[in-house]
């Protein structure tokens, strides 16, 4: 177990939100076409009242605190937002398209003590790129973003979200990320709009391809051990949780709405109507969600991968009961070890290969496997 | 050894969870955990105090150790925190901000 799992464990076991994830805004200068969000301010929190929630964000103990949107540069306040945060001790995180990011804004980042930047680039190629964002020109200024951000010495993390429309551009992207000396995340993640148009699942990419992905080792290293029937589940499984989401996450939209996490739309509260430790504490609705263990789900305890899926109660949610499955990580499963999953039984899955839509961002792994840790501290120091 | 004042580093992230405080340099991204006796260290290390001083004060008599083993112990982990710019060493005074809102 790493340093930091066991402070997830730690945090767990306290009830507290060790991460949060916080969109500034849903204003966008890109109109990506995968997008879920619309992208006009229905009343966005002030600075001051962000100051405020930060404040209680740290008093309740979030350590972990990703900025996005939106586009996070479409805030004039940003960088007071980031200095407030930074201020409080937070690792922030921010995550961006960089359309906005010059040599000066990469050196107030790098000034600011901010830890990571994602930025998200969809193919190697202008041509694809700038169709999915439908901005002319986005490709060239990510990259160039990029490479001021590099320059200042920040960490950046390329995230690619894959689609039917920029697959066959993956390991390019891939190498453009190692040439600019980014970290590089897969992302296959493609979700219902916020209002419910589901019209934008049509651009997730079909099963067969995400069966090849899961089956390079360059993406998720040893593949045997990957795609690896799953073991009989204990009884530490069937009591176990799905996720992080509500239990030691959350997230907050920019106005103010608190959720179990960015892909469980289950309103919890409002941070300009309650604290946030209250609602933390008291809603109903997280208390709900962390009552479900695996045992309580009824498809998904007689399932096989019980104990090895990436079942997403958000995407559960969407599809209507939080504790069902979530069809998509259902069918991952299924096509990462070739073994049909309960619920795919149950609907009377004689064979044929599904569409699989959705994979655990691989970004989220990323506290849990990069830097040194030490252990002496935490074991004895001074 | 000359007298050392610590400070903490301004590119560090910083929480109490518990009875621990994580720290984690955001330029390399090491992470540490802090023990009680580290913690006060910590929330000491306010750049004017000498680390003698933090030692003789804070931790001696707080947690009932020697000088001599404590200051050992406090030498070695300031060594460790600032070869990661999480801790901040000078022989004179350093001029910081003396709250520590990671542990509010």
């Amino acid at each position: 177990m790493t340093l930091l799992s066991e402070m997830n464990q730690k945090a767990l076991d306290l009830g507290v939100p060790l991460s949060a994830h916080l969109d500034l805004t849903y204003r966008c200068n890109e109109r990506c076409v995968h997008c879920y969000l619309d992208h006009d301010d229905h009343g966005e929190m002030t600075t001051a009242e962000i100051a405020d929630l930060l404040v209680q964000l740290a008093d309740a103990g979030v350590f972990f605190l990703s900025l996005s949107g939106g586009e996070v540069f479409m805030r004039r306040d940003l960088f007071e937002i980031i200095e407030k945060a930074r201020q409080l001790r937070f690792n922030v995180k921010v995550k961006t398209n960089g359309v906005m990011i010059g040599k000066g804004e990469a050196a107030r980042l790098r000034r600011l003590g901010v830890e990571q930047i994602q930025i998200s680039v969809y193919s190697h190629r202008p041509e694809v790129h700038d169709a999915i964002t439908k901005l002319p020109g986005s490709l060239a200024r990510t990259i160039r973003a990029i490479r001021f951000l590099k320059s200042e010495g920040l960490k950046v993390s390329v995230s690619n979200v894959v689609m039917n429309a920029n697959l066959a551009d993956q390991s390019g992207v891939m190498m453009l990320a190692r040439e600019l000396g980014a970290e590089y995340t897969l992302d296959p993640t493609i979700t219902p709009k916020l209002d419910g148009d589901r019209s934008i699942l049509a651009l997730r990419i079909p099963g067969a391809e995400l069966r090849q992905i899961f089956h390079n080792p360059e993406l998720v290293g040893n593949v045997e051990e990957f795609c690896a029937a799953p073991p009989p589940p204990g009884e530490e499984i069937m009591e176990g949780f799905a996720c992080s989401a509500g239990h030691t996450a959350c997230y907050i939209s920019p106005y103010g709405d608190v959720f179990p996490c960015v892909q469980f739309p289950l309103p919890s509260g409002n941070v300009r109507r309650q604290r946030f430790l209250d609602i933390w504490r008291h809603s109903p609705q997280l208390r709900e969600v962390r009552s479900i263990r695996a045992k309580d789900l009824p498809t998904c305890s007689t399932c096989a991968h019980v104990g090895t899926c990436t079942r997403c109660p958000g995407l559960a949610y969407m599809e209507g009961n939080m504790r069902g499955p979530s069809t998509a990580d259902c069918e991952k499963s299924f096509l990462r070890t070739g073994i049909a999953s309960a619920n795919m039984l149950a609907r009377g899955y004689t064979g044929a290969a599904g569409t699989l839509i959705q994979i655990q961002p691989l970004a989220d792994l990323s506290y849990l496997g990069t830097g040194q840790e030490s252990g002496f501290l935490a074991a004895g120091g001074v | 050894m000359a007298e050392r004042y610590i400070a903490r580093g301004l590119e560090v992230a910083a929480r109490m969870l518990g009875d621990e405080m994580m720290v984690m340099s955001t330029t390399d991204s090491t992470f540490f955990t802090l023990n009680a006796v580290a913690t006060v260290i910590w929330e000491a290390a306010d750049g004017r105090t000498p680390l003698s001083e933090i030692v003789a004060i804070k931790i001696c008599k707080e947690f009932d150790v020697d000088q001599e083993r404590a200051q050992r112990g406090a030498d070695r982990f300031v060594d460790e925190l600032s070869q990661h710019g999480i801790l901040l060493v000078s022989e004179h005074p350093l001029v910081q901000s003396s709250t520590s809102p990671e542990s509010r």
